[in-house]
């Protein structure tokens, strides 16, 4: 076997590795942030400050008992778990994670930070975010529990609700930057405005970007948008009835979109792996950093702003941000068209 | 008019327009407030009527995929007459029925966009595009009255089978694509022209899938089973407007695919639709006389009718393409305006459209029973009414081309059908109304204006029908 | 031939869950079964060099209009068809209306394998449209959909505009409008 194989090999375990681990961090960012928000610790007992606090919470839930409700459909019970996982994981394959590197010149040819490169990666990842609905409403629905039907049902209107300004806000930055592969967006993206400014396109989208950002939030089912767990009206949605390890796959996808989400944001809007003072074989790190301050605005946004209604999530995401965002795709596309004639 | 790449479109975006301006009225109309939407409607279709007669005889084309040759323009001036006559009718029936008003004339007229997009449609995907625009509005209409059990099943019925149909139609395009590689009509033609049939067997099922797409729509036998559930629970107003809008675009496209783009293999998709034809037009006939329900009975009439049509398209000479846009002109108009008396009839809680619902109506409403006498002897083909003209010149074009056996049944069957079609008018003129009965709703305004104006043409074409023969022949004359 | 292997795999996972739709009492199951019809068509897709269409297939069909499926089914909330309005003695239900239509369906199908296996030079135009690499480029995508087929795709806003006034009118409650 050639060492590039070798190589290519290590960056996709190294990229599901790294994404695992993203949702256990984000567990105990996510109660950290909030406990110095509200002025108390967090966890503290597990390890020192607590920061062993996942590790905990993961043996305990496969400690505990599998349990299934009676009337529950065996079979998309326990499908639904699996696909929610599947489809969180399955999104990330196409997003580049860092600039091409021989690492350090061990390899003739340099390796790609990323999984695969595709020429409609950005596509390809909306496409399996899209599949990722199924394992909630599936999950609400073989439940056989209201609480959990009414999860299911919410989760699939609001995600096809905000798939459309998600999309729309995508294919503004499709057109700027006249291609569908995420890689190419992010080269693109090199250089600087005006000798100081990095020539972002979060600088010729700003209302793409913030869209997209709140279709990101819905889409991920993250507060204020939390309708399918609700946990004051339905308990907890649509993974009420769920124990032990399935029931921990559905966090842990929640978690895995949002970094998704968050890496994508990173490609599309903030430059990738770009950014002074590091070299190109570096980029990765200002990659981790981008991703890393847009994942503690999603923590940030989750406990300082308070849980819609679910009629103004839809008014919202109809009457406001979809017919922004297409208003935004079409100044968007006049201004291309104005500049590339 | 100046000549400019969009000139073919412009009778389709006047109804367009109108059916965008009808949404918008009724989007800002205030709770009580009155509005003459169908006068909307109406406008956009004078519109698309002005426009035709300036596009006669110029072929215009757009896109490369409509044209407005005078095939089309002729069958578009066809469908803008029906157009008009529904929504007069209907502006009786909506307000009476308290059917939404807006919502109404809107799938009305995105129909009437539907039906003269196929008409003019140069490609096999636009005429599929126009067929699912006009079967979807047509669907909607069939069931717009949620109150009454029987329009909720004809409508459901018709949308299934109609999707099934639809699917085969599709089937018959993908395989007319992956034989030929193309979609317009002209380049298929001009592929098969340069192939012989043991070269692509493909293209012969694909023929039959489309023929079964087709079928279905103009209610050919076998595929006419939803016809008398759907024209019998549908709105007897929606029922004139899809036996007849429907059936006339349906045609259109037909004649046109298979005499343009499958001309190539008539010998083999002759034979097929001779066999639908001698089956339409029998089982339209006799199964017609045993209906005691006038619209069901006028459902299979419309069946037997579409048979005739086949007759002209079998026949395929200029005789035959000139008579089948004058019998769609003729039928068009007679059918619309049997069912608008059958509308204008009713009421809000009875429909009023069985045989006995008529008995006595000479007596009731002379005008009325006069005006409906004319339209049935017009289908039934009897001089001097415009379908004795429709029929002759559709026998004598398959006479002509050899087919003695199918004018014979042509001619049997339409003696039969007057058999029908005369209980009607006996029922009117020779029974004493039932006591029991309600009397005849008074009929008044635009939809007797309606009704006056179908006779006038009804009568026009059949003491005068040259002026309009010749513009058939000068319109087939253009593509085939 | 690997590729050939997977083709067949594809396809006959295509028919197979296809089939299931048609067969499942369980409305849940025939949607899931769908979705899973449709991505193994993007498989295929994939495989004929199209990743676009592929793409676009699973996040139109498979990703938006079977989650309004699934939606459907789950606010009508039917566990099962309900057998009894079937009864035995419902005309489609007869014997010889049954075979009839097998014996047409199956005629359906040899018809088509006749055709299919004695064609030749299938797509006698199609070919003539380039290589895969620029057929499935989705820059000569769009610019083919916005100009030889520019009418059929703006015919189509019209056709989903009359859906909508049509699904609006049929959905509306009764007395309402008017």
């Amino acid at each position: 076997m050639d060492l590039l194989l070798i190589a290519q090999l290590g960056v996709i375990g190294l990229t599901f590795f790294m994404l695992i681990n993203a949702s256990a961090i984000l567990v105990l960012a996510e109660r950290k942030i909030m406990g110095f928000m509200q002025q108390r610790y967090g966890p503290y007992l597990v390890g020192p400050h607590g920061m062993l606090q996942p590790f905990a919470d993961i043996i305990k839930l496969l400690m505990k008992e599998e349990l299934r409700p009676k009337g529950a459909d065996k079979w998309l019970f326990t499908l639904a778990p699996m696909l929610s996982i599947t489809a969180a994981f399955a999104a990330f394959a196409t997003v580049p994670w860092g600039a091409e590197t021989t690492l350090f010149g061990l390899l003739d040819e340099p390796v790609k930070l990323g999984v695969s490169d595709v020429n409609v990666g950005i596509l390809v990842v909306f496409a399996i975010t899209s599949m990722g609905v199924y394992g909630i409403v599936l999950a609400g629905w073989a439940s056989n529990s209201k609480y959990s039907l009414f999860g299911g049902l919410r989760a699939s209107a609001q995600m096809i609700s905000y798939e459309l300004s998600y999309a729309t806000s995508l294919a503004a930055v499709i057109l700027l930057a006249g291609s569908l592969s995420l890689r190419e967006v992010v080269d693109g993206q090199s250089g600087v405005w005006l000798g100081f400014i990095p020539s972002w396109y979060i600088f010729l989208q700003p209302v793409g970007f913030i869209i997209y950002m709140i279709a990101g939030v819905a889409e991920t089912n993250r507060a204020p948008f939390d309708f399918p767990e609700a946990e004051q009206e339905l308990v907890a949605g649509y993974n009420t009835e769920y124990s032990s390890v399935r029931f921990a796959l559905f966090p842990q996808a929640e978690y895995i979109n949002m970094t998704t989400m968050a890496a994508v944001a990173t490609d599309l809007y903030l430059g990738g792996w770009h950014g002074p003072f590091l070299p190109p074989e570096y980029g990765w790190i200002w990659f981790l950093l981008k991703v890393g301050a847009i994942l503690f605005t999603y923590i940030w946004v989750r406990w300082t702003v308070p849980r819609y209604r679910y009629d103004q999530l839809m008014r919202f995401g109809w009457k406001w941000l979809f017919p922004a965002s297409v208003i935004n795709l079409i100044v968007t596309a006049a201004l291309v068209l104005y500049f590339n004639a | 008019m100046m000549d400019t790449p969009f000139n073919a479109v412009v009778p389709m975006l006047c109804v367009v327009f109108a059916a965008l301006a009808v949404m918008m009225a009724e989007a800002f109309r205030g709770r009580d407030e009155q509005m003459a939407l169908g006068g909307l409607g109406i406008v956009g279709l004078v519109g698309a009527a002005v426009s035709s007669m300036l596009l006669w005889n110029r072929n215009a084309s757009s896109f490369g995929v409509i044209v407005a040759d005078n095939f089309g323009l002729f069958v578009t001036m066809t469908l803008v007459i029906v157009g008009v006559l529904t929504i007069m009718f209907s502006s009786v029936v909506v307000r009476r029925d308290g059917l939404p008003a807006g919502e109404y004339y809107a799938l009305v007229l995105f129909a009437v966009v539907g039906m003269i997009m196929m008409a003019t449609a140069n490609d096999l995907l636009v005429i599929f595009i126009a067929l699912e625009i006009l079967s979807l509005a047509v669907y909607v209409l069939t069931g717009i009255r949620r109150d009454d059990p029987r329009a909720t099943e004809a409508a459901f019925k018709y949308f299934l089978l109609g999707a099934f149909s639809s699917a085969f139609f599709l089937y018959g395009i993908a395989f007319t694509y992956g034989v030929s590689g193309s979609t317009r009509l002209d380049r298929i033609g001009a592929f098969l022209a340069a192939q012989s049939m043991s070269d692509s067997p493909l293209i012969l099922v694909a023929i039959g899938m489309l023929l079964v797409g087709f079928a279905f729509k103009i209610s050919a036998v076998p595929f006419h089973m939803w016809t008398p559930d759907a024209y019998e629970g549908a709105p007897a107003v929606v029922t004139g407007f899809m036996s007849t809008g429907v059936k006339a675009a349906a045609f259109a496209a037909f004649t046109r695919v298979f005499l343009s783009a499958f001309e190539p293999f008539s010998v083999d998709w002759a034979p097929m639709i001779w066999i639908l034809a001698v089956a339409t037009m029998i089982l339209g006939t006799v199964v017609g006389v045993a209906q005691t329900n006038v619209k069901r009975m006028l459902a299979y009439s419309s069946i037997a009718h579409g048979g005739y049509l086949l007759v002209g398209l079998i026949a395929a000479n200029d005789v035959g393409k000139a008579a089948i846009l004058f019998y769609l002109l003729a039928y068009a108009v007679t059918n619309v305006a049997a069912f608008g008396v059958i509308a204008l009839l009713g009421t809000r809680d009875a429909a009023n459209d069985e045989l006995r619902d008529f008995s006595g109506l000479w007596h009731g409403r002379p005008a009325l029973a006069a005006l409906m006498t004319v339209c049935l002897l017009s289908l039934g083909g009897l001089p001097p009414t415009a379908g004795f003209i429709g029929k002759w010149y559709i026998f004598s074009a398959a006479v002509s081309a050899g087919y003695y056996g199918l004018a014979i049944i042509g001619v049997l069957t339409s003696v039969v059908s007057v058999f029908f079609y005369l209980r009607v008018v006996v029922m009117m003129y020779m029974e004493e109304r039932d006591p029991g009965l309600a009397a005849p709703a008074h009929v008044g305004g635009v939809g007797m204006v309606a009704l006056v104006a179908s006779i006038v043409v009804i009568f026009y074409l059949g003491v005068l029908p040259t002026r309009v023969l010749d513009l058939a022949a000068e319109s087939i004359s253009t593509i085939f | 031939m690997p590729e050939t292997l997977i083709f067949y795999a594809l396809s006959g996972f295509a028919i197979g869950a296809s089939a299931m739709v048609i067969g499942q009492r369980n409305p849940m199951y025939s949607v899931m079964m769908l979705i899973a019809s449709f991505g193994a068509l993007a498989g295929l897709y994939v495989q004929l060099d199209a990743p676009f269409v592929a793409v676009a297939q699973i996040i139109i069909y498979a990703g938006a209009i079977m989650v309004l499926f699934l939606f459907v089914v789950m606010l009508l909330n039917a566990p099962k068809e309900d057998g009894s309005e079937w009864d035995r003695s419902h005309p489609l239900r007869q014997p010889a209306v049954v075979r009839l239509g097998g014996l047409l369906a199956s005629l359906l199908v040899v018809q088509l394998g006749w055709a299919l296996l004695s064609a030749r030079g299938l797509g006698g135009g199609v070919a003539a449209f380039g290589d895969a690499e620029t057929v499935s480029s989705v820059r000569v995508l769009g610019r083919v959909l916005f100009s030889e087929y520019v009418f059929a795709f703006e015919a189509t806003s019209i056709l989903i505009l009359v859906a909508m006034v049509g699904a609006v009118v049929l959905a509306r409650r009764e007395g309402e409008g008017s």
